[in-house]
C-alpha cells in the first residue's frame, strides 16, 4: 500500500464515521455534505458509494445485530444513505453509455433496496443503460419489464435467505425470457452456492465484481428452461411444501408447547406473545428455504446469527432449543426437517464447533 | 457353359421355384464362373447369364466375397451369399425404399428437433430484438453459414448473425435491390421462398470477411395479416447449395419466426397503448414541499397490476407562504376499473383547486360530478392543506369517511385526528367536519387506506393488522424522516400479510422536519444546523 493509498483509506474512514453520525441522527443535509465534500475532495464517485456510503450500510446491519441501534434507526440510516447516493448520483461526472443495458432489480419481498441501488449506480458510472426497478418486485412485473426492453442481463439483488424460492422463481422467468441472470447479495452464500443451484448464469460477491464481469460481456445465455424442480430433485418429497403450506399451524402448535413448557409465557403481554411468535414464524421460514435448497448450514448459520441477536439482548441462546425440540417433535415423519432440525440445534449448543 | 450338379440342378434349375422367385439370385461357381441367373437377375444384369465370368459381367461391387451393397440401375441393392458345395448363390435384395426410409426419418427426426428448439426458444420471448436475435442464431446454427433476419417496422431492424456474432442495424439499402426481398417483406404477391443467384446479389449483402456468396435463399416471415419480416440464408461456395428439403425446413422454421415477431410487436404496441392510459393512473412522483417532508408509498393488491383503487396526490402551493393540498384515497373495489375512477377523481380534484380552501365545498362539488357519472362506485378520502409556520407544519384535515389520520410526535406519543364525514359518491349530500392540527419538528402526521389495518396475517395467520397494531408501529416511529417512516409502515403491514394480499395498500406522511438549516445563516458548511 502506498503513502497516498493509506491517506484515502483514512479519508475514507473518517467520512464513512462522519456519514454514519449524520444516518443514524437522520441528518439528510450534513450526510449529502460528507458525500459531495468527498467528491469535491476527489474521491471517485464509485469509492464513495461502495466505500463511504456501502461501508455506512455495513455497519447499520452490525450496529443493529448488536442492538447499538434501534429499528427506527435502522430505517432512518438507511433512507439517509439513499438520499445520499442520490446526491452522490446527481452530482458525479456524466459517463458516456458504452456498454450494454441492464436491468437491476431486488428480489420478490426483498426490502434492503440499497445494495442494488448501489449497484445501479456504480453501472451508470462504468458506462452501462441501466433500469433500476427497486425493492418488492414482482416476477409478473419483472418479465413484463424484460419483454418490453429486453436487457442484456439482469443483476438479481438479494439479501434475505428466506427469499430464496421466490429468486429461484424470478431466475426461472428471466430464463423463459432468454434474459442471463447475475445474482448478488448476502441471500446467495458468501460462495455464490445458491445462485448456481438455482441456476444463475453467474454470481458476483460485491458491485465492484458485478461491474466487472458484466463489462466483459453479458453472462452466458441461459438454456431453454426445463421444469424448475430439475434442479432441486429433493423437492420431490414434498417436505418443503408441506411445511411451507403449513407454516402457521407449525407456529401455533410450537407456540402452545413452549406454553406448556414454560408457564411464564401464560404471562405474556399481546406484545411479548407476538414477538415470540414472530420469532418462531423466522425459525420455520428459514427451515422451510434449507428443505428447498437442501442446506443444513443455511439453518444452523441462521440460528447462530439469531443466537448472536438474542444473546446481545440479554436472551440466553438456550432458549431457542424447546422451539427447535417440538417442531422437530411436529415434524417427526419428514427425515430431511429432522436432519435440519438436529443440525440447528447442535450449532446453539455448540456455537464455536457449527461456525466452522 | 457349365453345367449344374445334379443336386444342384434340383435347387436352382430352369423349373424351380427358385429360377421365379421374386429376388433376383445367380449362382457362381469357385473358379468365379456364372452357373445360373434367374428370371430377375437376368432382367437385372442382364449380362450375368450362365458361362460369364462374373467379373466381366457385373459391376465390381457384386464380386465380392461376402454380403456387399451398391447401385444398380439407380436402386440400391444388398448382395447376400449363401454357401452352395463348392459355388455360392447370391441373392439381391432391393434396399432402396427401406434406405430412402431411413434417411428420411434421420431428416425427419432432425427436422423436428430444430424446430422443436425454435420454437421453445421463440416462445419464451416477447421482445422484439430478442426474438430476431433468437431466429438469427438458430437459422446460423441450423441452417446457413450467415443468416440476416430483417424485423418489421420503420426503419427496418435488421440481425445479421454469423459465426463471429450479430450485428444490429437497420435496413438502410433500398430492398429492391436484392431480387424477392421486397415481396417477401410486402407479404405480396406471397412466394415461399426464393433462390437467387449469388452473382446477381448487391455486395452489401454478405456480411465483411464473409468472402464470395455460394448459395442464397430469401424467405418471407408471414406474420399476423401483415409480413413479419424476410429471413435471408446464405451459404459459401465451399458448402453444398441449399437443397428441397432444407428449404422446405427454412419455411417452416420462417413460419414459427413469422409468428413471434409479429406476437412480439403486437406486444410492444399493446404495452406502449396500456402505458399512455395508465401513465395518469400510477401513483405520482410526490413534489417536494419547501419545509416539509413527504413521501408516500402504494402497493396494489394484485403482483399483476400496477394500478389498482388507492390514490393519492400532492398540490403545491402557488405562493410559498401558501397552503398546499394533499390528498389521499381509496375507491371501493380494485384493479384497473377501480384505477379509472381514481383518474377521474383526482382530475376533478386538480380542477376544483381554486376552491381547495374550502375542503367541504371542494367534497360537495366532487361529490355532484361523481353522482353524475355512470359508476356505481363510491370513494373514502382525507383531504389536508399544508403549510409552513416557521419550523411547524400547519395541517387542516378533513376526512370523507375515511379511517382517521394518525400523528405520532416527536416523543412518541400517538394521536388519532378526530376528523369525520361521509363518504363522496354515495348519497346525494356530504357532511365533514375539518381538525386543524400543528405539527412540530420531527412529529409526523400519517395518512393511510384500510389496505394497511385490513391486511391479515400475523405469525398466527389470520389477525387483522388493525389500527392498534399501526399505531403501536408507529410510535416505534418517532423522529423517522417520512421516506424512512412510509416504508417501515408499508413493510411491517406486507409482511404481516404475507402472500395474501386482499387489498390495495398506500400511505402518505407528512412530516415537519428535525434539525432545520438556517437559511439566515445562509453557509454550506457543516455543523450549522438546530436541533
Amino acid at each position: 500500500m502506498t503513502a497516498a493509498d493509506s491517506v484515502e483509506e483514512t479519508g475514507s474512514q473518517d467520512r464513512v464515521e462522519q456519514l454514519w453520525r449524520a444516518a443514524v441522527a437522520g441528518d439528510t443535509r450534513t450526510a449529502a455534505d460528507v458525500v459531495l465534500g468527498a467528491l469535491a475532495d476527489g474521491v471517485p464517485a464509485e469509492s464513495v458509494l461502495l466505500d463511504v456510503i456501502g461501508g455506512v450500510q455495513r455497519r447499520v446491519g452490525e450496529e443493529w445485530a448488536a442492538a447499538r441501534i434501534d429499528v427506527a434507526q435502522e430505517h432512518t440510516a438507511t433512507a439517509v444513505n439513499d438520499r445520499a447516493v442520490t446526491a452522490v448520483a446527481l452530482a458525479a461526472p456524466r459517463t458516456e453509455p458504452e456498454h450494454g443495458r441492464i436491468t437491476v432489480a431486488c428480489v420478490d419481498g426483498e426490502w434492503h433496496a440499497l445494495p442494488a441501488r448501489l449497484l445501479s449506480e456504480v453501472l451508470v458510472l462504468r458506462g452501462f443503460t441501466v433500469e433500476y426497478l427497486g425493492a418488492q418486485v414482482p416476477s409478473p412485473h419483472l418479465v413484463e419489464h424484460l419483454h418490453r426492453t429486453g436487457p442484456d442481463a439482469v443483476a438479481l439483488s438479494g439479501s434475505l435467505a428466506t427469499r430464496l424460492p421466490a429468486a429461484h422463481a424470478t431466475i426461472d422467468a428471466c430464463a423463459s425470457t432468454g434474459t442471463p441472470v447475475i445474482a448478488g447479495g448476502a441471500a446467495f452464500g458468501v460462495d455464490g452456492r445458491y445462485a448456481r443451484l438455482l441456476g444463475a448464469q453467474a454470481w458476483a460477491p460485491d458491485a465492484r465484481t458485478a461491474a466487472g464481469l458484466l463489462a466483459a460481456g453479458p453472462p452466458g445465455l441461459p438454456g431453454v428452461p426445463g421444469q424448475p424442480a430439475d434442479r432441486l430433485p429433493h423437492l420431490a418429497d414434498q417436505e418443503y411444501t408441506m411445511v411451507a403450506r403449513t407454516q402457521r399451524e407449525l407456529v401455533k402448535a410450537v407456540y402452545a408447547g413452549l406454553e406448556d413448557r414454560l408457564p411464564a409465557m401464560r404471562s405474556y403481554t399481546e406484545d411479548q406473545r407476538e414477538r415470540t411468535a414472530e420469532d418462531l414464524a423466522h425459525i420455520v421460514e428459514f427451515l422451510a428455504t434449507a428443505l428447498y435448497v437442501d442446506t443444513d448450514a443455511l439453518f444452523a448459520d441462521f440460528l447462530g446469527w439469531t443466537a448472536g441477536v438474542l444473546s446481545v439482548r440479554g436472551v440466553p441462546a438456550r432458549t431457542l432449543v424447546p422451539a427447535l425440540d417440538l417442531l422437530a417433535g411436529e415434524l417427526r415423519d419428514f427425515p430431511r426437517a429432522r436432519r435440519i432440525l438436529d443440525h440447528g440445534r447442535a450449532a446453539v449448543l455448540e456455537p464455536a464447533t457449527a461456525a466452522s | 457353359m457349365t453345367s449344374l450338379h445334379r443336386d444342384q440342378q434340383l435347387l436352382v434349375g430352369d423349373e424351380t421355384p427358385w429360377h421365379a422367385a421374386a429376388v433376383a439370385s445367380f449362382v457362381v461357381d469357385d473358379a468365379g464362373v456364372v452357373s445360373a441367373a434367374n428370371a430377375l437377375s437376368r432382367e437385372l444384369l442382364p449380362s450375368v447369364l450362365p458361362g460369364a465370368l462374373l467379373a466381366d459381367a457385373a459391376p465390381a461391387w457384386l464380386c465380392a466375397t461376402g454380403p456387399a451393397s451398391g447401385e444398380l440401375d439407380d436402386r440400391r441393392y444388398q448382395a447376400r451369399p449363401v454357401r452352395l458345395s463348392d459355388a455360392t448363390c447370391w441373392w439381391l435384395l432391393d434396399d432402396t425404399d427401406a434406405e430412402d426410409a431411413r434417411s428420411e426419418l434421420g431428416l425427419a427426426r432432425e427436422r423436428t428437433a430444430f424446430l422443436t428448439e425454435a420454437s421453445d426458444e421463440l416462445l419464451g420471448s416477447l421482445n422484439l430484438q430478442r426474438c430476431m436475435d433468437i431466429a438469427a442464431r438458430l437459422a446460423l446454427r441450423h441452417l446457413a453459414d450467415a443468416a440476416w433476419v430483417v424485423g418489421p417496422g420503420g426503419p427496418r431492424p435488421v440481425v445479421v448473425a454469423t459465426p463471429e456474432g450479430l450485428r444490429h442495424s437497420t435496413l438502410d439499402h433500398p430492398p429492391e435491390e436484392v431480387l424477392g426481398l421486397e415481396e417477401a417483406l410486402l407479404g405480396f404477391p406471397p412466394v415461399p421462398s426464393r433462390w437467387l443467384d449469388p452473382s446477381g446479389v448487391p455486395g452489401w449483402l454478405a456480411p465483411e470477411g464473409f468472402g464470395p456468396i455460394g448459395s442464397v435463399v430469401i424467405t418471407p416471415l408471414p406474420g399476423h395479416a401483415v409480413a413479419a419480416g424476410a429471413l435471408i440464408l446464405l451459404r459459401k461456395p465451399s458448402s453444398p447449395r441449399f437443397s428441397a428439403a432444407e428449404e422446405e425446413i427454412a419455411r417452416l422454421f420462417a413460419a414459427r419466426v413469422g409468428v413471434a415477431l409479429s406476437a412480439a410487436r403486437m406486444f410492444a404496441q399493446q404495452a406502449s397503448v396500456t402505458d399512455t392510459l395508465t401513465r395518469e393512473l400510477l401513483p405520482p412522483v410526490l413534489h417536494q414541499l419547501p419545509g416539509v417532508e413527504l413521501a408516500a408509498r402504494y402497493r396494489p393488491a394484485s403482483d399483476t397490476d400496477r394500478v389498482g383503487g388507492d390514490f393519492y396526490d400532492v398540490h403545491p402551493a402557488d405562493t410559498e407562504d401558501g397552503e398546499s393540498l394533499v390528498v389521499l384515497g381509496d375507491v371501493c373495489g380494485k384493479g384497473l376499473e377501480a384505477a379509472v375512477l381514481t383518474g377521474r377523481i383526482r382530475s376533478t380534484v386538480q380542477a376544483l383547486l381554486p376552491m381547495a380552501a374550502d375542503h367541504l365545498q371542494m367534497l360537495r362539488l366532487l361529490n355532484t360530478a361523481l353522482l353524475s357519472t355512470e359508476h356505481t362506485r363510491f370513494a373514502t378520502m382525507v383531504l389536508g392543506s399544508v403549510s409552513r409556520r416557521h419550523a411547524d407544519v400547519r395541517l387542516r384535515l378533513t376526512s370523507a369517511g375515511h379511517l382517521p389520520p394518525l400523528v405520532v410526535r416527536a416523543n412518541g406519543r400517538v394521536e388519532e385526528v378526530d376528523t369525520q364525514g361521509t363518504l363522496v359518491g354515495a348519497m346525494p349530500e356530504v357532511e365533514a367536519a375539518s381538525v386543524e392540527i400543528v405539527l412540530g419538528p420531527g412529529d409526523t402526521c400519517l395518512l393511510y387506506t384500510d389496505g394497511i389495518t385490513e391486511a391479515r396475517g400475523g405469525p398466527f395467520g389470520s389477525e387483522f393488522f388493525g389500527e392498534e397494531r399501526l399505531r403501536r408501529a408507529l410510535a416505534g416511529c418517532a423522529g423517522m424522516p417520512a421516506e424512512a417512516l412510509v416504508e417501515r409502515i408499508q413493510m411491517l403491514a406486507s409482511d404481516w400479510a404475507g402472500r395474501t394480499r386482499p387489498d390495495d395498500m398506500a400511505v402518505l406522511a407528512i412530516t415537519a422536519p428535525r434539525g432545520q438549516h438556517l437559511t439566515a445563516v445562509g453557509g454550506h458548511g457543516p455543523g450549522r444546523y438546530t436541533a
